[in-house]
Order: C-alpha cells, then sequence, then structure tokens
C-alpha cells in the first residue's frame, strides 16, 4: 500500500508549551484516517503541519510525497483543506465559491466550467447554483465546502472537524460523500469530535496532551481497551489529560 | 493568470454586494465636500451691517451702496446716533457697524485722505476679522476707481492681497483637504477590513492553503479599492468644479498620477493594520483613530502647520497626507507643475515602497 502521510517524530513547540510532541505515523492512499483527541489534545497544530500552514520545530514528515520543511509550495498542490470554521464566502452564490476557488487552484476556464457542472451535479444543487451562500442551510454548505476543498483533485484532503454543528441525518449523507471520495482513492485526513464517527474511520489516533497515546482501527482498540464503543476508549484514554484549553 | 483573475473578480464581487459599504464609499465623499464646502467654510456671507452717516454726501452714499450690493454685506439699519449704534450691538442686530465722519467728502478733496470708522463685534474674533477685510477689500475697490478718474492719487494704503484665493473663498483650502482625508480613509479602512475579514470568516486559512500566491492575495485585495479610489477622486473634482465653482488649473494627469501614489500609500498602511489585527471591529477602530484624527490635524488644511509646537510640526512630517495635501494644492489651486512637488512625491514614494515592503513582509504566508 501506497503511504501518502508520513510523519517520525514531529513535534511543535510554541515557547516552553509543546503542542505536538513526536508525533509518529503512516496514513496510506485511500484511507479514512480519524485524528481524535479533547480540545487543546494538539490535533489541529498537527493537522496545520501538514498542511504547510504551520513550521514544525523539529521531526520528520512527508506529505503527498513532499518534505513539509521544503516543498510546501508542492503540497499545497496536493492536498484539500476544509477548516471547522465555515470556509465559503456567504456573498457569493454557490456557483461562484465554486468557480472561485477552482480558480485559485490554477484550474483552466475549461476544467473550471467543467467541475462546476459537475459538482452541482453531484450534490443535485443546480436549482441553488445562483442562490447566495449565506441562504442554504448548514448541512447544505458543509457538504458544498467539502466538494469544493477537492475541486483540484488532490491525493489528500484534510477536514478539521467537518461536521460541527450538523445534524445526525446530514453528518451521516457528509459521511457518504467521504466514503464516495476514499472510494476514488482520495486520501481523508479527518479531525472529529463525534465518536460515532470514530466508528466510520479505517483507523483512528487518539491524540492526549499532545501526543499519539493510541493507534489503530476502531475495532482492534475496543477490543485492546475492553470497551463497548469508541466513546468508552476515547473516555479512557482522555481522562488521564493534564492540560486543558 | 487565471487564478489572479477569479481572486480579483471576487474581490468586487464583494465590494459591489456589499450595499451599505458601498453606500459609504461613495456617500462618504459627497458628504464630506457638501459639508466642507458649504457649512464649514471660512467664508462669511450676508454680515449684518448698520450704518451710521454722519456725512450724508456723495462718497458716503456711493460707499453704502457698494457694501450693500457686495454679497457679503446686507445693510439691515441706518441709525442716527451712536446711542442707537450701540443699542444695535447689544441686540445683536448688527455684526458690523460703518461710521461715515461728517464732512467726508471735504476732507478728502483737502487732505487727500479720509477715515471711516468699522466697528465690528470682535466676540468671534475670526470671523472679526475676516469680516473687516473683506470690508477694506471694498474701500481698495473703491479708491482703485478714484485713481483712474483723477491724475492725483487720492490715498495710499497698504493693500494687503490674497494670492489664489482672492476671495478669500473656504473651498479652495478645504477641497484638498478633502481629498486627501476622503482617499486615506477608504484606503486604509477599507483595505484593512476586507483582510481582516478573510481572517475571521476562516477564509483565509484556506487561502494559504492553497497554492495561490500570497503577494496576489494582497494584489487583488488592493486593485478594487485602489480603482475605486480613482473613481472618488474623479467624483470630488468634479463636484468641486461644479457645486464649489472651483478650477483645477494644473494638469489633470499629474494630480492623478501623484492621487494614485497617495493611495498606495494609503492601502498600504491598511495592509499593516490588518497584519495586526485579529477582528474586523478592531481594523476598523485603529484605521479610524489612527488615521482619522491625524490626517484631519495634521494635514495642514484645518490648523496650520507652521503654528505648531516643534514635536507636533515633527509628527507632522510622517503623516503623508500632509505632502499629499501640498501637492493638491501646488497643482490644482496654484497650476503648478512637476517641478514644483517633485520632492512631495518622492517623500510620498519613499512613505509608500517602505510601507509596502514592510506589510507584504508581515502578511504572514503560514499562521503564526
Amino acid at each position: 500500500m501506497e503511504t501518502v502521510i508520513y510523519t517520525k517524530k514531529l513535534t511543535k513547540r510554541f515557547g516552553n508549551f509543546i503542542a505536538a510532541n513526536e508525533l509518529s505515523f503512516e496514513v496510506s492512499k485511500g484511507e479514512i484516517f480519524g485524528f481524535l483527541g479533547a480540545n487543546g489534545a494538539g490535533k489541529t497544530t498537527a493537522m496545520r503541519m501538514l498542511c504547510g500552514l504551520l513550521m514544525p520545530s523539529s521531526g520528520e514528515a512527508n506529505v503527498a510525497g513532499f518534505d513539509v520543511y521544503t516543498e510546501t509550495e508542492k503540497i499545497k498542490q496536493n492536498i484539500g483543506y476544509m477548516s471547522q470554521k465555515f470556509s465559503l464566502y456567504e456573498d457569493l452564490t454557490v456557483a461562484e465559491n465554486i468557480r472561485f476557488y477552482a480558480g485559485i487552484y490554477g484550474l483552466s476556464f475549461a476544467e473550471i466550467k467543467m467541475k462546476t457542472d459537475e459538482l452541482l451535479t453531484k450534490l443535485d444543487m443546480r436549482s441553488e447554483a445562483k442562490k447566495l451562500v449565506s441562504q442554504l442551510p448548514l448541512g447544505w454548505k458543509q457538504k458544498l465546502a467539502f466538494s469544493v476543498s477537492l475541486v483540484h483533485d488532490p491525493k489528500i484532503v484534510f477536514l478539521d472537524e467537518p461536521t460541527g454543528g450538523v445534524d445526525p441525518v446530514t453528518r451521516r449523507q457528509f459521511w457518504d460523500l467521504i466514503y464516495y471520495a476514499a472510494g476514488k482513492g482520495v486520501t481523508v485526513f479527518v479531525t472529529t469530535h463525534y465518536m460515532d464517527e470514530a466508528e466510520y474511520c479505517d483507523r483512528v489516533s487518539i491524540m492526549v496532551d499532545g501526543v499519539i497515546s493510541a493507534l489503530d482501527s476502531p475495532g482492534n482498540l475496543k477490543k485492546q481497551m475492553n470497551a463497548p464503543d469508541m466513546e468508552d476508549v476515547f473516555y479512557q484514554l482522555a481522562r488521564k489529560a493534564k492540560r486543558s484549553e | 493568470m487565471t487564478q489572479l483573475l477569479s481572486f480579483i473578480k471576487k474581490e468586487f464581487k464583494h465590494v459591489f454586494r456589499d450595499k451599505k459599504t458601498l453606500l459609504m464609499l461613495f456617500g462618504l465623499p459627497t458628504i464630506q465636500i457638501l459639508l466642507f464646502g458649504f457649512a464649514l467654510t471660512n467664508e462669511i456671507k450676508n454680515t449684518r451691517v448698520t450704518v451710521l452717516d454722519y456725512a450724508q454726501d456723495n462718497i458716503s452714499k456711493e460707499l453704502i451702496s457698494k457694501i450693500d450690493n457686495s454679497k457679503y454685506f446686507d445693510i439691515i439699519s441706518n441709525v442716527n446716533t451712536e446711542q442707537e449704534l450701540e443699542s444695535e450691538f447689544r441686540k445683536g442686530n448688527a455684526k458690523i457697524a460703518v461710521v461715515f465722519p461728517a464732512g467726508l467728502e471735504g476732507e478728502l478733496k483737502h487732505n487727500k485722505k479720509a477715515t471711516v470708522q468699522l466697528i465690528a463685534d470682535a466676540s468671534d474674533p475670526n470671523s472679526a476679522t475676516t469680516i473687516s477685510n473683506y470690508f477694506n477689500n471694498i474701500i481698495h475697490e473703491y479708491n482703485g476707481l478714484n485713481i483712474s478718474k483723477s491724475p492725483l492719487p487720492m490715498q495710499i494704503l497698504a493693500e494687503p492681497k490674497m494670492l489664489y484665493n482672492p476671495e478669500l473663498k473656504g473651498a479652495p483650502n478645504f477641497v484638498p483637504g478633502v481629498i486627501a482625508l476622503v482617499l486615506m480613509l477608504v484606503c486604509t479602512m477599507m483595505s484593512s477590513v476586507s483582510i481582516v475579514k478573510e481572517k475571521e470568516l476562516g477564509t483565509m486559512e484556506i487561502l494559504l492553503v492553497s497554492p495561490f500566491n500570497p503577494i496576489f492575495i494582497i494584489i487583488s485585495k488592493l486593485m478594487p479599492y485602489m480603482i475605486i479610489s480613482i473613481f472618488n477622486l474623479i467624483i470630488i473634482l468634479i463636484m468641486s468644479v461644479t457645486l464649489l465653482d472651483l478650477e483645477i488649473k494644473g494638469s489633470i494627469m499629474l494630480l492623478i498620477f501623484a492621487s494614485t501614489l497617495f493611495i498606495l500609500t494609503s492601502l498600504a498602511i491598511g495592509l499593516l493594520i490588518s497584519a495586526t489585527a485579529k477582528t474586523q471591529q478592531s481594523a476598523m477602530m485603529i484605521s479610524l483613530t489612527g488615521m482619522l484624527l491625524p490626517t484631519m490635524l495634521l494635514t495642514g488644511f484645518m490648523f496650520p502647520i507652521e503654528n505648531m509646537p516643534l514635536p507636533l510640526k515633527l509628527l507632522s512630517n510622517i503623516v503623508p497626507s500632509r505632502w499629499f495635501f501640498i501637492i493638491i494644492k501646488n497643482v490644482m489651486l496654484k497650476g503648478l507643475g512637476f517641478s514644483s512637488i517633485w520632492k512631495q512625491l518622492l517623500i510620498l514614494l519613499g512613505m509608500c515602497t517602505f510601507l509596502l515592503r514592510v506589510s507584504i513582509k508581515k502578511f504572514k504566508i503560514r499562521l503564526q
């Protein structure tokens, strides 16, 4: 299996505070990799280092075959990103948002047109194409934001708490989109607070106080910790945490 | 190129869909021009005049009709005694009074010299001075007429000449100030707010994760405001010419060139503010308090810089609008050319490149 994300002892310090401490893991192509942890555990820091938004303090990391220290521009070409804050422009229409993001990734006019068409059909939002994003319900916005982060066909997509504040039905639909993308070979790196979503992942890592304290498939983790569900697994690990936000 | 184009297109949509901001962008200069041009003017029109005419001869009659015809004065009453005159002042009916002494014509003929007394209500000293200047102008004009009639000069007086603005109009001084003020405010505030907005919304993160060059973000953010500001400048100029009867004496191209430089400088300041401000509100506050006051006070269009204490005088040197104000005054009002403003242009160019370099450097490619 091809490895698309590789880290070894990846560390980020802010002064004396070690936000992410010696993270080592690998993620293979097409995998849905869940990145769990309580607030302040260091998830976002780790993700930002992998996206090239934050320079690591030490350690090694490779994303899509490129080094995070020296080849961030090439990494950027190959990843998609959806942040926990809602990331579309509310005063632009659905189609304009798609076109804009396709545009800044350097797609040609013909490609932009094709992609916009394809996305609108896939999301069944053809009739909403000319509506301002601010008029859409939150669940639709999230689905749209996810699709937009895939508009340039990246190898890896990073999702930072993509389903925050969304109802269970829409969350389920959102995960259908994730499965669909993974089925096409896109690697999904996702952070979440919802433990039912952790069950959907191929493998999960659980961060506690800046350290990865568990990393395996949900099934194995439950077996190892003798837990009925992921909720319990997470609780057993997270309550050992000393620092809080 | 598609990348940059998509971004610039998006920026224009942001600007044109935000009706409130748009109203402010174009309403602000209009209101300012109207306010400064008409309401806040040094010019004093229709001053109420009381006349006490002891002379009752040709000269006094001619002068009275001249005063009455002037747009600055309205003769509202004629009194016969000094007591009456005083009561007119006390009642607040008169702002100024003219007293023609008895035997005015005779004295002028014999001594080639005569005095007319002007009494002004100086409880508001500035307007009293201005009014007495207007009055002096009328007397001078009258003298001038007589000189041409008779071979001998009847009277010689030191004649104050008001260069570039002989009628002491308020507008010529305020319009360049308003141009500086409006461009400064629009550019710094709008550019800083629009960048901070992306940070606040979280879209900045997405932009920085994309391969889009951060320099392009800056360029496309500044582009709409640059164009709007030049458009604004043209509106202000048209209004000054049509509404305020101001004439643009110098080269319009030079004016627009200098303004573009100033606009760029202001945009760079906005960029710098956006690097430090975390919310749109704080960006707005910094732009308003940090820019509005220094621009108003230290530009020289409200208060002359020459009269300021040394620390303020020195401080005014780093206010870009101070230099820009001189440029517009020279080009627009005096009709001077490039040679008269190259120093100021050079200073602005220096400020502009310095600010742009610093702000681009501060614009973080990686978040923290």
